[in-house]
């Protein structure tokens, strides 16, 4: 199981002091957030994108994932999410891919609509159409990554003709491509579809629509004919604020609790802990109730937690991350590996789908089976129609 | 047995919109002879209702009061009169209902208020938002002056609770409204994905409805 943390790079003045971080600091500060992540052995490190204030996230994240890839040795990183609907997909399909050989591989991206309204329009797109632009997008984008010569016509772009996206992905294997989505059935739907991930963000809201969420996602997994219900790949998010005495833990997070726009002025932080996932306690409180997911979603994949916001310092995050590297997730890593039957898979990386790969490869090569070839120059294949009619 | 959830905005306690209320409740009940009545005082709730607009979601005591409006075979929806319109608890509320949740549901409106200049608010007010809602709202509201609890107007004020508890009578027990079926062939084939997600469109067919050019 893979564990990390995602942040949504907010800049929230901090309660306590009445200070807010400057951008040129608030973006430093998730460059050292990401280092110790994985200093502290967590697998996976997933940036907001953004385009308005108050946040200091990427408007395009392979910026700052191809810095955190010259940084990191480990890391796998990732989107929370990437903005599938106002985004070119050729523009993502360039990018993702430029960054995943930087990185060699440690890149997958996580999908999502966006529901700030007023982004569509600056990027020329209206959010009513959210559902449509990212069934069209992705399936754009899907198809970049692994044909070489795309034609594609379609309601949202200018249309593409014999187009190949460079580079191509890294060993032709392209990033694993998470869904993103907390109520809308029709993602479930479309990362079912595909047979890729699904994301549930499972903070902010009751767990119950994560529950029905991923069992949807589940049940379409299987009718689309990628495996059983239980061997769909799923994330969570989560949200996490701990001191080794759980009193103290509350003390001192709940003046961000009661400040932060996202919740501020709504419901107490004991009501919020108790509708929602959000825990803020000793480690112990997290590992049980971390654990307690895998009873309403079943065996998962992926856990990110939710750390870095609501203006607290970097230095406390940091400490943050200490408590979660070495003494929750030692353990959650154990416990869920000893729930986890043998038949549910690991999450998909670069590295175990290049081995899947070879492994077919080789199969195949036995059989005497040889893929076409495709000219290092134009990067087609015999096969493929080049005329010149098609450009 | 008919179960009608009753919505009061009334701030005070006592309440004279409660008080309507209660007095619309004993007329339904003597029409409708397996009425179950639920109350739900809007008072209790104002600060979960707050926090659910904030938060997005409803907690509680309060996500059980949707509910009662939702599995309502009616409703009665009474609130005060404030500045010329309905409280704004009484929208704050109506703002949480899901959509298409009550489309088709019998409903009774009425509203109090402090003089008889105000009593077109149910017409002027309560009405576009119930037409917003799809609600199937009985022809007579019925608005309470103060002076009609109890000087020259309460003859005529307990004859109109009395004729609206009859129209919502013979709305309960003799009108389906069932939403028209789709001509056939011209939508998508919906999968109900169950409470809270509501239905979507297979993928394949959405893919092709999206993209000429498709997978």
């Amino acid at each position: 199981m893979q564990f990390g943390i995602f942040t949504v790079g907010d800049l929230t003045i901090d309660p306590v002091t009445g200070t807010t971080l400057t951008e040129h600091e608030r973006i430093k500060a998730t460059v050292a957030i990401a280092q110790k992540a994985e200093e502290v052995g967590l697998d996976v490190f997933a940036t907001g994108e953004h385009h308005n204030p108050p946040f200091a996230a990427p408007g395009n994240p392979p910026v700052l994932l191809a810095h955190l890839a010259a940084k990191t040795e480990k890391l796998i990183l990732s989107t929370a999410t990437t903005l599938i609907t106002t985004n070119d997909p050729v523009h993502l399909a360039e990018d993702y891919a430029y960054a995943q050989h930087l990185a060699d591989g440690r890149i997958d991206l996580m999908l999502g609509r966006g529901n700030t309204g007023p982004v569509y329009p600056w990027f020329g797109k209206d959010i009513r159409d959210g559902i449509d632009l990212a069934v069209e997008n992705y399936a754009l984008l899907h198809k970049l990554w692994r044909e070489e010569n795309v034609s594609f016509e379609g309601k949202y772009r200018t249309p593409l003709y014999g187009f190949t996206s460079v580079p191509r992905p890294l060993d032709g294997i392209p990033p694993v491509v998470w869904h993103g989505s907390i109520r809308s059935p029709q993602i479930a739907e479309q990362a079912a579809f595909y047979g890729d991930a699904f994301f549930h963000n499972h903070i902010f809201w009751p767990k119950e629509h994560t529950e029905r969420m991923v069992d949807l996602y589940r049940r379409r997994f299987e009718h689309y004919g990628h495996g059983s219900a239980d061997q769909a790949i799923v994330g969570l998010g989560g949200q996490v604020f701990m001191r080794a005495n759980s009193q103290d833990a509350i003390r001192e997070f709940r003046p961000y609790f009661d400040n932060a726009p996202v919740y501020g002025g709504g419901p107490s932080l004991e009501a919020f802990m108790r509708e929602t996932p959000l825990t803020v306690g000793s480690p112990q409180q997290v590992i049980e109730r971390t654990l307690g997911f895998r009873e309403y979603v079943g065996d998962y994949q992926r856990q990110l937690f939710l750390i870095d916001h609501a203006g607290l310092p970097l230095q406390t995050v940091l400490e943050q991350l200490d408590i979660l590297g070495g003494e929750v997730i030692p353990v959650l890593r154990k416990e869920f590996a000893a729930l986890k039957p043998g038949h549910v898979p690991d999450a998909p990386t670069h590295a175990s789908l290049l081995a899947a790969c070879r492994a077919t490869a080789t199969k195949e090569t036995d059989q005497s089976y040889a893929a076409p070839v495709t000219d290092r120059w134009t990067g087609t294949t015999a096969e493929t129609d080049n005329a010149p009619s098609a450009l | 047995m008919t179960t009608i959830t009753v919505v009061n905005a009334g701030l005070r306690e006592p309440s004279s919109t409660r008080m309507l209320a209660d007095r619309l409740v004993e007329a339904i009940s003597a029409e409708v002879a397996d009425a179950q009545i639920r109350h739900i005082d809007l008072r209790q709730h104002a600060h979960a209702i707050t926090d659910a607009l904030l938060t997005g979601f409803p907690s509680g005591e309060l996500a059980e009061a949707l509910a009662s409006v939702r599995d309502a075979d009616a409703l009665v929806l009474v609130t005060p009169t404030f500045q010329g319109s309905y409280a704004g608890l009484f929208k704050s509320f109506a703002d949480l209902v899901e959509p298409d949740a009550v489309r088709g549901t019998p409903t009774m409106l009425a509203a109090t208020g402090g003089s008889e200049r105000h009593s077109l608010v149910i017409e002027h007010a309560m009405r576009p938002l119930a037409a917003y809602l799809g609600l199937l709202v009985v022809p007579t509201g019925v608005y309470a002056a103060t002076a009609d609890f109890g000087g020259q107007g309460a003859p005529e004020l307990t004859r109109r609770i009395h004729r609206a508890a009859r129209e919502l009578r013979t709305l309960v027990g003799g009108v389906t409204v069932a939403e028209a079926p789709e001509p056939a062939g011209s939508g998508h084939a919906e999968i109900d994905a169950g409470p809270l997600l509501g239905s979507f469109t297979p993928f394949d067919e959405l893919l092709q409805s999206v993209s000429g050019a498709g997978r």
